[in-house]
């Protein structure tokens, strides 16, 4: 197992590095535009040019720039914007991340909770009415887009039924940890649900799938033979074997929601998070911002992928030795 | 659960083994008797109809420009001539709140938008453009990935090695953020690479930077299975008789591959038009003055609270559309291949 | 016959309109082994998961008597027949590659079963669940007895389920094609092995087998099942040597005969498995097919006691081996 674990890891930081490799080559390789420009911005002077060139040795080889790039990053921290004057990007990062990681970690809670519920329910339950209604909500979770999804929820709780029912939704932005567990939770409640309900839907289906499958293995059949309780065939056998491509897959998709869906619910939920911050250097497009909050995003997937492997493989016997 | 899947896969590649219509009449008939994908598929061709119609609407229905701002422009409502923008009366009393939806065909049915355009009218032009990239992406990257993935299989070794391993780097890469670096730096130059130039605001731009950042998701499963049907006796038999490797992909390889590669093409599609307007949302998909439904719903962000028809319009038709595809896919996927998952099962 | 162990009257078991089984009645006594021959599809299987009350397709129907130790099981309660199920009657199946939950150690699922019907330790149900494995000819049983199941052999892995049926001590064990997909080494140590358990246990056998070679090694009694009937019961000298129905006939020429003349090719039943619409279930297959074959013959009892066979055929056409 520690060895899985060793080599698990080292596998994520060949993959590291290979995804700062490629954003390296892909912010300052693309054939086009001197890179130095797009990194000043649009319409800079010449002085602002000449800074940036120095800054990241345009005039040196490229794996001396990649170095000097990693380390405006990683190292010296110093990494700075120059289309908003001087504002180093890092502290920015770091700053956004608790928001990012509150409403991508409670998200994904209330997800995995929902979906096993609604996908162990359905699987049960095949024939009954629930069984339709989440594969609808499956389809719904592959096909709306949750940005829109989250203004339409805006819509209903800040304006058309906030004087009624949605009295107590605390108004868009995030509430820090500081001013009591109460008030973060409840800003964020909307968020989580929003992003949430989609991905449970997807997982529920998934699980419904994985766990009809179950149902009808052998050792389902042994597990009966033996004389145990219907709940617990269903609970610690069907159920606990139709979880393991589930939890790979929750890998995948958690990083996928830290730089994707997340970003899109966090600027309409109006959260200043890691999202919010690249939304906003898209819109006057501040590459060093991009470029710091995509590889800082990237390493949290990374790692986040290489956690549930680790748990994926304390699930599953048959991949440690692999 | 792999090797239950690639025996799984390893008897549907069998069965759809030989090029023969054979398989590809009894999937048709499977899908029409699928009474939910024959309803998406026809919901499908109503929405594609009236975007494709969208000159007809603006031109002869509408009258309208919706690609040019209208601010001083007036509609009829109730049979009285009224600006199409009005100082906004909320707030500050700043910005300028449009018309609402005005529920006549010829005049501003679902409003208009801040710069007085036609909504109904952008919509059905914007529906154009989410359609044609959702679909050109789609292919352009099944057909990318259908070559790598069918390359790697087959070749085996540090081929395979290397276009694996690069698989790797891109699955484990967040899709939106690959987009957005992809995107900001395009965006700022264009694409210039030997004969191919694409100018900065070319709608083909979106195009292949969707169908690339999705080509693991497709060549993965395929390679997989390629890898599968190299063990196969009738493979073993075009070697024997001296078939080139080419021929052997294109005759032998290819034709077994390709059920799965149709099942892809409606998710893909879907999956496809949700990152177009993802990324229009964020400003980083299609440019102004072109429209896609994601940028609609961006236009619509600001006017949410006193004009929400037009977000939710937009976000309907892209939800709507994304169904279809999802359950027309679905229904596909249980006719042709029903092992085949793309990344995330869907 | 003392008292049976097990009795089945009638037994009818109807998927929707298609019939499954229809009337099958036999018994079993203590300790006794019962071989049930037929091909796939002859209602052999599904009647044995009746009896454990395990048919759970929807639409299903299920008729007649299971009396278990004088006890009716058909209609009883969930909770009381899952008090049957694994302590009393355990129930082994054919693959052993997939009848073991994969993420489990073969210890833990066998300590699952003991603890569900016995009030006793974790601790003491591994201590038993190290010595069934060592009874059942596993080596080093203390080390694998942590082992998960992808770590172990087919046979290795028959043996563990046999291990697993074995832990309550149960009155019967139905054991459906324990041998089917083991290399014939591995089935002549499994059944060597179910051989020896019984003489250690007193447990009865049921042996599902489409093998007539399995059953002529193991075998008290034979039941041969052909389209959801029983056409030929008896003890196995008697259906070996005296085979009344021509189904069994079939069977029997289709294994090579070590003593007499050899057969230069091994015959076939001609026809594919599946029962007539009305009237003898082999008739469409039947050579010896005649007017009374339109309908059904009941299981009746020959001249020999204790054997029974459902067929019209005159004395005079029958044949004997």
């Amino acid at each position: 197992m520690i060895g899985y674990i060793l080599r698990r890891f080292g596998a994520a930081a060949l993959v590291l590095f290979a995804i700062s490799v490629l954003v390296f080559l892909i912010f300052f390789a693309t054939p086009g535009v001197d890179p130095a420009a797009r990194i000043a911005g649009k319409n800079a002077d010449p002085a602002t040019l000449e800074q940036v060139r120095a800054s990241f040795g345009f005039d040196r080889p490229l794996p001396v720039q990649y170095l000097m790039m990693m380390k405006h990053l990683f190292v010296t921290h110093d990494l700075t914007s120059f289309v908003n004057r001087g504002t180093l990007v890092i502290p920015q990062i770091v700053e956004a991340i608790p928001v990012t990681l509150s409403l991508v970690v409670g998200a994904a809670v209330i997800w995995m909770v929902l979906g096993v519920a609604m996908g162990t329910l359905a699987g049960a339950m095949r024939g009954t009415l629930i069984d339709p209604l989440v594969m609808l909500l499956g389809v719904f979770g592959v096909s709306l887009p949750v940005y829109w999804l989250g203004e339409v929820v805006n819509l209903l709780t800040q304006k058309q039924l906030h004087d009624s029912v949605f009295s107590w939704v605390p108004p868009l932005g995030y509430a820090p940890l500081s001013q009591g567990v109460g008030q973060w939770a409840l800003h964020l409640l909307l968020p989580w649900l929003t992003l949430a309900l989609l991905y449970a839907g997807i997982y529920a289906r998934l699980l419904r799938g994985e766990l009809a499958g179950a149902l009808n293995e052998d050792y389902v059949r042994t597990a009966r033979a033996k004389g145990l309780s219907e709940r617990r065939v269903l609970l610690r056998h069907a159920l606990r074997c139709s979880l393991i491509p589930i939890v790979s897959l929750f890998g995948l998709d958690f990083g996928a929601l830290v730089g994707g869906a997340a970003l899109l619910t966090e600027v309409v939920f109006g959260l200043p998070g890691v999202g919010k911050l690249t939304y906003q250097a898209l819109q006057n497009l501040d590459l060093p911002v991009i470029m710091g909050t995509v590889l800082y995003a990237a390493f949290f997937v990374v790692l986040a992928n290489a956690v549930v492997d680790v748990v994926y493989a304390r699930l599953d016997p048959r991949v440690r030795r692999a | 659960m792999t090797s239950a899947a690639d025996k799984a896969r390893t008897a549907a590649a069998g069965r759809a083994a030989g090029p023969s219509a054979g398989p590809w009449r009894r999937a048709l008939a499977r899908l029409r008797r699928n009474r939910s994908a024959v309803i998406a598929a026809a919901g499908l061709l109503l929405i594609v109809l009236a975007c494709v119609l969208a000159p007809v609407y603006a031109g002869a229905v509408a009258r309208t420009d919706p690609f040019t701002s209208n601010a001083s422009g007036t509609a009829i409502v109730d049979g009285q001539r009224v600006p199409v923008l009005a100082q906004s009366t909320e707030g500050l009393g700043l910005g300028v709140t449009p018309i609402g939806p005005t529920w006549d065909p010829g005049s501003y049915l679902l409003g208009a938008d801040n710069q007085g355009r036609d909504v109904m009218a952008r919509l059905l032009y914007g529906g154009r453009n989410s359609l044609l990239i959702g679909l050109s992406s789609a292919l352009l990257c099944c057909a990318i990935a259908t070559v790598l993935g069918v390359v790697a299989g087959y070749f085996g070794g540090w081929i395979d090695a290397v276009l694996s391993r690069f698989f790797d780097v891109v699955w484990a890469f967040p899709v939106y953020l690959l987009a957005i670096c992809l995107s900001v730096v395009l965006l700022t130059s264009g694409l210039h690479l030997g004969p191919i130039h694409i100018d900065a605001g070319s709608l083909a731009l979106p195009v292949v930077i969707i169908a690339l950042i999705y080509v693991p998701y497709v060549a993965r499963p395929l390679r997989g299975q390629v890898m599968a049907l190299r063990d196969k006796e009738f493979l073993h038999a075009a070697v024997g008789l001296g078939a080139s490797d080419l021929r052997i992909m294109r005759r032998e390889v290819l034709p077994n591959v390709l059920p799965t590669v149709v099942v892809f093409l409606p998710l893909m599609t879907a999956l496809n038009m949700l990152t177009e307007s993802a990324l229009s949302f964020l400003s980083v998909g299609v440019q102004s003055p072109d429209a896609s439904w994601g940028t609609i719903i961006n236009d619509g962000l600001a006017l949410l609270y006193t004009r929400p028809a037009i977000t939710l319009a937009a976000g309907l038709c892209v939800g709507l559309t994304a169904v279809a595809l999802n359950v027309l896919g679905d229904g596909v996927r249980d006719a042709l291949d029903p092992n085949a998952r793309l990344r995330g099962g869907a | 016959m003392p008292e049976p162990l097990l009795e089945v009257r009638d037994l009818r078991i109807r998927f929707g309109r298609f019939t499954a089984v229809d009337g099958l009645s036999f018994a079993l006594g203590p300790g006794e082994v019962l071989g049930v021959v037929g091909e796939s599809g002859s209602g052999k299987s599904v009647s044995m998961l009746a009896v454990l009350g395990l048919i759970r397709t929807p639409g299903a129907h299920v008729s007649g008597n299971i009396v278990f130790r004088g006890r009716e099981l058909l209609g009883l309660k969930d909770a009381e027949m899952r008090s049957v199920r694994g302590r009393e009657i355990a129930m082994i199946f054919q693959d052993p590659m997939t009848a073991l939950t994969p993420v489990y150690t073969v210890g833990w699922q066998i300590a699952e079963q003991i603890r569900a019907h016995e009030k006793v330790s974790a601790r003491a149900a591994r201590d038993r669940a190290v010595r069934l494995l060592d009874e059942v000819g596993i080596p080093s049983p203390e080390r694998r007895v942590d082992a998960y199941p992808h770590e172990f052999s087919g046979g290795m892995r028959q043996r563990a389920v046999i291990a697993m049926a074995l832990s309550c001590n149960p009155a019967l064990l139905i054991a459906d094609e324990p041998t089917t997909a083991l290399d014939v080494t591995t089935q002549a140590q499994i059944l060597d092995l179910m051989r020896r358990l019984r003489a250690d246990h007193g447990s009865a056998i049921v042996m599902i087998t489409h093998d007539m070679g399995v059953v002529s090694e193991i075998a008290d009694e034979v039941l041969v099942m052909y389209g959801g009937r029983a056409v030929e019961r008896g003890a196995r000298r008697q259906v070996f040597h005296t085979p009344r129905h021509p189904y069994t006939w079939g069977l029997l020429d289709s294994v090579p005969r070590v003593r007499g003349p050899r057969a230069r090719r091994l015959p076939a039943i001609p026809g594919a498995p599946g029962a007539a619409e009305r009237g003898c279930p082999f008739a469409d297959r039947c050579a010896h097919r005649f007017a009374p074959c339109d309908e059904a013959p009941p299981l009746t009892p020959t001249g020999d006691p204790g054997h029974l066979d459902a067929c019209w055929l005159p004395e005079d056409r029958r044949r004997t081996r």
